[in-house]
């Protein structure tokens, strides 16, 4: 009898638990969408999750670069849509983590090599056998940025405290909101997230940034996390490592918090204040 | 410096127009009956511009020859601007004659029902260019006339040339009066570049409208949230529609044509607070909400 009940939930786990598409989108460029993309995969593989990171910049990959995987690109996300290669010859695993792999983007094709419905193609038999899959957005709006969002579930939308970045990203919210899959069909609307990138609490305090409260209170969704700005993302994309793969970095830990809260943690707000200096901690303020 | 200053400006107006509704394709007759009743006023169209209404021959195969109903117009002393209303080949064939296109009246007509009795005075004035300068004391009589609902402070005037006609086409007016389009109701968020627009209806938003969109209605445009993007209300002319807003931002405010943008910033009264704002004759008003 309990063996029987054991067997009818772990089929239902198997129905429920469907992979989850996430889009990490902006508008703009420049704002830290294959940052998040690389760290943001990571983090879920570093949980066990079984995760795939798909770079949709076709024409100017980067998401290799950022993982380190750049020697290893053979085939691509184009070659697989042609039917020149199969998903396993073009997936490669991440050096650092087991459960990951990443779907490199063609550098030789242009955008419109890609098309909606071998994306669609793709994502479905990516579904079979991965828990998430990240689909690193180019910038802009055109149709390799609607390529990459298309599918979408939930949605990582990536904000540099600045207006035109707010800007772009209210605008690729619409998009979402308008023209996905889920809106098209009349389905539940894809869940957005705001991920704040780059953010300085000094120079928001001076008046120079937007501050994490002016965002919100512009694009009103939910707020995933703040990723403060950091000398050392740029160290981990040259030596091709994730940031969240840095050892005692603010980027790497608020990057943890962000894949927590993804996961349903309640964790406080981080590096939303500036730090205290060494003599202000000496004398007690804060 | 000089040479750099403007010498143009391109703006919407709303000014009235006589309408001539073409009842038949065979155009000698519309011409004879032209010729008869023209003889009696001559001077009846100093230079009119007059809108072609086809409405009536959209149905009907093939397209009248327009260059030729044209020229005879001229001769009148009726100036053909353009053409509103029949089927695409009747359409075509207009602006091979170098007619303009004007989109379909129907929905103005619409609109102008649904304000039936609230046309002020006032905005008669502000619209009523061509009615008082070139127009005749005819023309202003059929504004008033009871089957003809609402002209007054209205975009266009139909005045239709022959009495029987301004009959005919009074009898589905005052059918298709009872049909109000029920009110456009958002409650998502309407983000930079995105456009909505309440066709020949009022449209209320329950969620934020943000910087670089576009709320367009017939009719009230109602925002109980902030307005930070463009509300354009009574987009096809109506004078009566007014905005309500929560919370006024906006990057422009329009209401029939009669628009404000903000390169300095609201006015301390009503920025950032409740609001309506309305016409006042040639002039939009804005005023805070008092609670």
């Amino acid at each position: 009898m309990a063996l029987q009940v054991k067997c009818a939930t772990s089929f239902f786990f198997k129905v429920v638990n469907v992979a989850k598409v996430i889009v990490v989108t902006s508008g703009k460029g420049g704002v830290g969408k294959t940052t998040t993309s690389a760290s943001f995969s990571t983090g879920l593989a570093m949980r066990g999750n079984r995760t795939v990171v798909i770079d949709f910049d076709v024409g100017l990959r980067n998401l290799d670069l950022i993982m380190g995987c750049e020697r290893r690109v053979v085939y691509d996300i184009i070659n697989v849509i042609n039917g020149e290669a199969s998903l396993n010859q073009a997936l490669i695993k991440d050096k650092n983590c087991d459960n990951l792999y990443v779907l490199p983007a063609s550098q030789t094709r242009d955008k419109e090599a890609l098309k909606l419905e071998g994306v669609g193609k793709i994502l479905d038999e990516l579904k079979e056998s991965f828990d998430f899959i990240v689909c690193d957005s180019p910038a802009g709006i055109e149709s390799g940025a609607f390529n990459a969002m298309y599918y979408a579930d939930e949605a990582l939308v990536v904000t540099n405290p600045e207006v035109s970045s707010v800007r772009d990203s209210d605008r690729i919210l619409g998009i979402l909101a308008a023209k996905s899959k889920r809106a098209v069909d009349g389905a539940e609307p894809v869940k957005e997230h705001l991920l704040v990138t780059r953010y300085d609490p000094k120079r928001v305090n001076s008046g120079e940034m937007l501050s994490v409260a002016d965002i919100q209170e512009i694009l009103r969704i939910p707020l995933l996390g703040v990723i403060p700005e950091s000398q050392m993302v740029l160290q981990a994309s040259n030596s091709g490592t994730p940031a969240i793969h840095l050892e005692k970095s603010d980027v790497a830990e608020a990057y943890r918090d962000v894949v927590g809260r993804f996961m349903g943690e309640a964790l406080p707000m981080r590096f939303t204040t500036e730090k205290a200096g060494f003599f202000k901690r000496l004398l007690g303020g804060n | 410096m000089n040479s750099e200053a403007p010498v143009f400006k391109i703006k919407t107006g709303h000014l009235p127009v006589l309408l001539l509704h073409v009842l038949t394709t065979d155009l000698e007759l519309l011409k004879a009956q032209l010729a008869l009743r023209l003889r009696q006023t001559p001077d009846f169209f100093a230079s009119t511009p007059i809108v072609l209404e086809l409405t009536a021959i959209a149905d009907s195969a093939g397209a009248p020859d327009f260059s030729g109903l044209v020229a005879f117009m001229r001769e009148h002393g009726m100036c053909a601007s353009g053409v509103t209303g029949g089927s695409e080949d009747q359409r075509a064939a207009a602006v091979k004659s170098g007619l303009g296109l004007y989109p379909d009246a129907q929905i103005r007509i619409a609109m102008r029902r649904s304000t039936d009795g609230q046309g002020d005075a006032s905005g008669e004035h502000r619209a009523a260019v061509a009615t008082t300068a070139t127009s005749p004391p005819e023309a202003a009589v059929l504004q008033v006339q009871p089957e003809l609902p609402g002209l007054s402070g209205e975009s266009a005037s139909v005045a239709p040339v022959q009495p029987e006609i301004s009959r005919d086409a009074a009898h589905p007016a005052a059918q298709e009066r009872a049909v109000v389009r029920p009110t456009l109701v958002i409650d998502k968020p309407v983000r930079t570049g995105q456009s909505i627009y309440a066709e020949g209806a009022n449209l209320v938003l329950l969620a934020i409208a943000n910087a670089g969109s576009e709320l367009i209605a017939d009719g009230d445009i109602h925002v109980y949230a902030p307005l930070r993007g463009k509300a354009i209300a009574g987009a096809h002319g109506n004078q009566s529609a007014r905005i309500f807003v929560n919370r006024l931002e906006a990057e422009l405010l329009s209401i029939a044509g009669c628009f404000k943008v903000f390169e300095d910033g609201l006015p301390e009264a009503v920025r950032g607070k409740p609001a309506q704002i309305h016409l006042e004759g040639n002039r939009l008003v804005m005023q805070p909400l008092l609670d």
